[in-house]
C-alpha cells in the first residue's frame, strides 16, 4: 500500500499544532509512511515515544520535507512491547530505536544491534554502563582497541572500541551515556525555575542553540511573537556561537596534524569570539542572553560600535590564522581523502551540519526552515563536495566567513524597540516543534503540552544524535591513527548526546 | 615559510601580563562574586527564593551558597529592596566548602586557601582533567588557560594525558552514577600526595542537576576536595585565579 506524503499532517518551523488535528496511523502506517517518505529524501528529524498509560506507547515521527520547509507529523500508539523496526529499510532510523527501545521498553522486532546507547540507571534490569557486548571481528591478526571512557585531554567521557587490522580501522563502535543527567524527564511538568538552565546546559558550547531552539517553542505555544530587535540579536549571538566555535575546532584540526602556528592563533582568535558574547550579555557562552520573549539584553549604541570594531580585528586574524591552512601542502595531505562519507551516505545516515554539507549535500535550517531573522535574511549555505577532513573544515571556513558578513550587516541595521516581551500562557494540548541550525547542525525540539499548559513531553535531538554514527562510518577502512583527526572534524557533544 | 614568519608578526605577543600586571578586563557586564546586605532583605518576600534555579539562597540571615549558585543574577533583578547585588569580583575560589557562602560577615573578599598543604606543587603541578557530566562549558574555559592568551604553562601548570604523571585531578561536572567508577579509578591512578580541583557549580553540588537521580550532586560527596571553584562556567580569570593561589604564585 502506498502512502501519499503530500496527505500527511504537516506544521512549519516553530508552529503549533492541536494534538487532536494530527491523525492517528496504524503501527504499518506509520512504519510504511516513514519508509516512503526517507526513500523520497525527506529526514527523521525526531522520532520517539511517549507513554501514554495502559502499557501503551505513542510512537511520534517529525519529518523534515527540506525542499518544501514543512514537518510532517505523524503518530501511532502501540499496545504492547514490540514493533516491526524500520532500520532494516531505513538506515536514519537506527539510533532513533535504540533510543525508543531504552527509554519506553518497546522493542524494534528485527533491528540490527539494537543496544542501549546511554545506559540509564534507574531501570534495575538494563545493563550497566560498560556491560553490554561490542560488535566483534575475529580472525587471525585482527584485534580491538579500547579508548575511554576518560580521554587525554580536557575532553567529555566516551568509549571507542575500534576492530583494527594492523592499522586499519573495520568498525568503530561508540558507547556513549556516561554524560546522562537525566535532563529530558526532569523537563516534563515544566516549564519551571530550571527549565531555561537545562536548555543553555544541555551542550554548554550551544547555549544559544539550545535556548533559541526552546525559546521559540514556548512562544509559539504562548502563541507570542518575539520583538524584531529580539529576533536580531538572537541572530547575531547564534552566529557568535558559530564563529567561536568553528575557530576552535579548525585550531584543533591543526593541532592534530602537528600544525602549531593554527593552533595557536585560533586557540587566541576563538576566545575574542567568546569574550564578543561576554560583551552583550557578561557570560562568554551567552548564558542568559536568549529567553522566551526575546532577549535578555540589549545593546546600545556604544556597545554595537564596539562590536562592529572588535569584528573588524577578529575577520583580519581569522584570514591570517586559517588562510595558512590551506596554503600548507603538509596540512592538506593529512586532510585530503581522511575519513571520507559519500553524499549518498550522507543522506542514508541522515547527518547534519558541517559534516553534511561537507558531503556537498545543501541540509542548513537557516535556509531550509527559516525562522526569526533568517527569514529576511538568508546566509547563503556553505558546502564542499569532497566529504572528508579538508571539506568538513574547509566548510567551517566559509560559514566563519558568511556568519561576519551576517553579523556585520544585522549590527548596523538593528531594529528599534524593546528586546524582550512577556509570553503568555502555553495553550494546552498541542504539539510544537522548534529546529535551528546551531554550529554542529540541527538542533530539534519537540514540544507536547498538557491540559494545563505544562509539558507533557519534551523531546530534545542534538545535532550530535545524527552524527555520532556518521563518525563510526568516516573510520571505515582508515588508519586508526587518523581518529583524533575524524574525531575533531565532526566535534560532537558527548553531553548533547547523552542529555 | 615567509606567510608563516609573516603570520607570526601579524597576530603579535598576546599572552596577558597578569599575574604580574593587572587581570585581563572582563565584560562590564560580567556577574562575579556577588554580595548581599542582609539589613535590606525582608525575609517574608520570598522572591529571590521562588525563582531561584538552584535553592543558592539561604536566610536569617540573607547568604548566597557561591558552590550552588549560577551567576544568573535573577535574585537580583527580583529584589524590590537591592538586597542582593553582583559585582565583577572574580576572586572566589575556597579551600573549605562552607567558606563559598558569602554572607554579611565575608562580603567582597575570599577567606584564603591553605597553602601549606600543597607546598609540594609550588613549581609544578601537573593535573588531570575529568569530565564527569560537565556540559563542556567548564571544560572549554580551563581549556582555554592553554591557549597562548593566558599560557597556564609559564606557571608551571599543566594538563597531563595520564593520571599516573599527574598530581591531581580537576574536575567538571555534577558526576553522573555512569561516570563514578570512571572517575573513581582515575583518582586512584594518581600517585600520593595529591590535590582534587573542582570547577563549577555542577562539580561543586550538581548545579542544575542537583537532586537528579542519575547524578551525584558533583565530586564533593565521592573525593576530597582541595580546592572549590564556583561560577556557570567560572570566567578563565577565576580559575587561573584560583590554581595561582592553591600553588601560592600569588597572595
Amino acid at each position: 500500500m502506498s502512502i501519499s506524503i503530500a496527505n500527511i499532517f504537516s506544521i512549519t518551523n516553530g508552529q503549533a499544532a492541536p494534538i487532536c488535528d494530527v491523525t492517528a496511523m496504524d503501527r504499518r502506517d506509520f512504519c510504511q509512511a516513514i519508509i516512503e517518505a526517507t526513500g523520497q529524501g525527506l529526514r527523521i528529524s525526531a522520532l520517539f515515544g511517549q507513554p501514554v498509560g495502559g502499557g501503551r506507547t505513542r510512537l511520534w515521527a517529525v519529518l523534515a520535507r527540506d525542499n518544501k520547509s514543512l514537518l510532517l507529523l505523524l503518530y501511532t500508539d502501540i499496545d504492547g512491547n514490540r514493533y516491526d523496526s524500520l532500520t532494516p529499510y531505513c538506515t536514519q532510523a537506527h539510533w532513533f530505536e535504540r533510543e525508543i527501545f531504552e527509554q519506553c521498553g518497546l522493542e524494534p522486532s528485527g533491528h540490527p544491534w539494537l543496544k542501549p546507547i546511554r545506559f540509564p540507571t534507574r531501570t534495575e534490569t538494563a545493563p550497566r554502563i560498560g556491560d553490554a557486548d561490542f560488535f566483534r571481528v575475529e580472525g587471525e591478526e585482527v584485534h580491538e582497541v579500547a579508548v575511554g571512557p576518560v580521554h587525554a585531554g580536557i575532553i567529555e567521557p566516551g568509549h571507542f572500541r575500534f576492530q583494527c587490522h594492523g592499522e586499519n580501522v573495520f568498525h568503530l563502535e561508540i558507547s556513549l551515556g556516561y554524560q546522562h543527567r537525566g535532563v529530558e524527564r526532569k523537563l516534563v511538568g515544566g516549564p519551571d525555575r530550571r527549565t531555561l538552565h537545562y536548555m543553555e546546559t544541555l551542550a554548554g558550547d550551544t547555549s544559544i542553540g539550545h535556548a533559541l531552539a526552546y525559546s521559540e517553542l514556548v512562544e509559539t505555544l504562548g502563541a507570542t511573537s518575539s520583538p524584531a530587535r529580539a529576533q536580531v540579536l538572537r541572530g547575531i549571538a547564534l552566529e557568535l556561537e558559530r564563529i567561536a566555535n568553528h575557530t576552535g575546532d579548525l585550531g584543533a584540526l591543526a593541532g592534530d596534524v602537528g600544525y602549531l602556528p593554527t593552533l595557536s592563533y585560533c586557540g587566541r582568535i576563538r576566545g575574542d569570539a567568546l569574550n564578543m558574547t561576554a560583551l552583550i550579555c557578561g557570560n562568554r557562552f551567552g548564558r542568559g542572553l536568549v529567553k522566551p520573549g526575546g532577549t535578555g539584553f540589549d545593546i546600545d549604541v556604544q556597545r554595537r560600535d564596539e562590536l562592529l570594531r572588535r569584528l573588524d580585528i577578529l575577520e583580519k586574524d581569522l584570514f591570517v590564522a586559517i588562510g595558512l591552512l590551506w596554503n600548507s601542502s603538509s596540512v592538506m595531505a593529512r586532510f585530503e581523502s581522511t575519513g571520507t562519507i559519500s553524499g549518498q551516505d550522507c543522506k542514508e545516515l541522515g547527518l547534519v551540519g558541517p559534516a553534511a554539507r561537507g558531503c556537498g549535500v545543501e541540509r542548513d535550517i537557516r535556509c531550509d526552515f527559516p525562522h526569526g531573522i533568517f527569514q529576511l535574511e538568508q546566509i547563503p549555505v556553505s558546502t564542499c563536495p569532497t566529504g572528508d577532513v579538508f571539506a568538513r573544515g574547509y566548510v567551517r571556513w566559509l560559514e566563519i566567513q558568511r556568519s561576519v558578513t551576517f553579523i556585520r550587516e544585522q549590527l548596523k541595521g538593528l531594529p528599534g524597540g524593546d528586546p524582550l516581551v512577556a509570553v503568555g500562557p502555553l495553550k494546552p494540548g498541542r504539539i510544537a516543534v522548534s529546529l535551528v541550525e546551531g554550529w554542529r547542525g540541527e538542533i530539534c525540539h519537540v514540544a507536547l503540552s498538557d491540559p494545563d499548559g505544562k509539558f507533557a513531553a519534551y523531546k530534545v535531538i542534538d545535532p550530535s544524535f545524527h552524527n555520532w554514527f556518521g563518525l563510526a562510518y568516516a573510520l571505515r577502512g582508515q588508519q586508526i591513527s587518523d581518529f583524533p583527526l575524524c574525531n575533531k572534524s565532526f566535534n560532537l557533544s558527548y553531553c548533547g548526546h547523552d542529555l | 615559510m615567509l606567510d608563516i614568519l609573516w603570520a607570526r608578526l601579524q597576530q603579535k605577543h598576546r599572552t596577558i601580563d597578569f599575574p604580574k600586571g593587572p587581570p585581563p578586563a572582563l565584560s562590564d557586564r560580567y556577574q562575579g562574586r556577588p554580595i548581599v546586605f542582609p539589613e535590606r532583605c525582608n525575609v517574608e518576600c520570598g522572591r529571590c527564593a521562588q525563582i531561584c534555579p538552584t535553592s543558592a539562597l539561604l536566610f536569617n540571615p540573607l547568604r548566597i551558597d557561591l558552590g550552588k549558585c549560577l551567576f544568573c543574577s535573577t535574585c537580583a533583578a527580583a529584589c524590590p529592596t537591592g538586597a542582593i547585588e553582583f559585582t565583577d569580583g572574580y576572586r572566589m575560589a575556597e579551600s573549605l566548602r562552607e567558606n563559598l557562602i558569602v554572607g554579611p560577615e565575608s562580603q567582597g573578599t575570599e577567606r584564603g586557601i591553605d597553602v601549606k598543604a600543597h607546598r609540594f606543587f609550588a613549581k609544578s603541578l601537573k593535573l588531570r582533567q575529568v569530565s564527569a557530566g560537565g556540559c563542556n562549558a567548564c571544560e572549554a574555559d580551563t581549556n582555554v588557560l592553554g591557549t597562548v592568551g593566558w599560557d597556564l604553562g609559564r606557571f608551571g601548570i599543566q594538563f597531563v594525558a595520564s593520571p599516573r604523571h599527574a598530581d591531581g585531578l580537576l574536575i567538571t561536572g555534577p558526576v553522573p552514577e555512569n561516570m563514578r567508577l570512571a572517575l573513581l579509578k582515575t583518582y586512584r591512578a594518581v600517585p600520593e600526595p595529591k590535590v582534587v580541583v573542582v570547577v563549577g557549580a555542577c562539580a561543586i553540588s550538581g548545579g542544575v542537576f542537583a537532586g537528579h537521580e542519575e547524578v551525584h550532586n558533583g565530586a564533593a560527596g565521592l573525593l576530597p576536595v582541595d580546592l572549590f571553584i564556583p561560577g556557570c562556567p567560572p570566567s578563565p580569570l577565576t580559575i587561573l585565579d584560583g590554581l595561582l593561589r592553591l600553588t601560592g604564585r600569588i597572595g
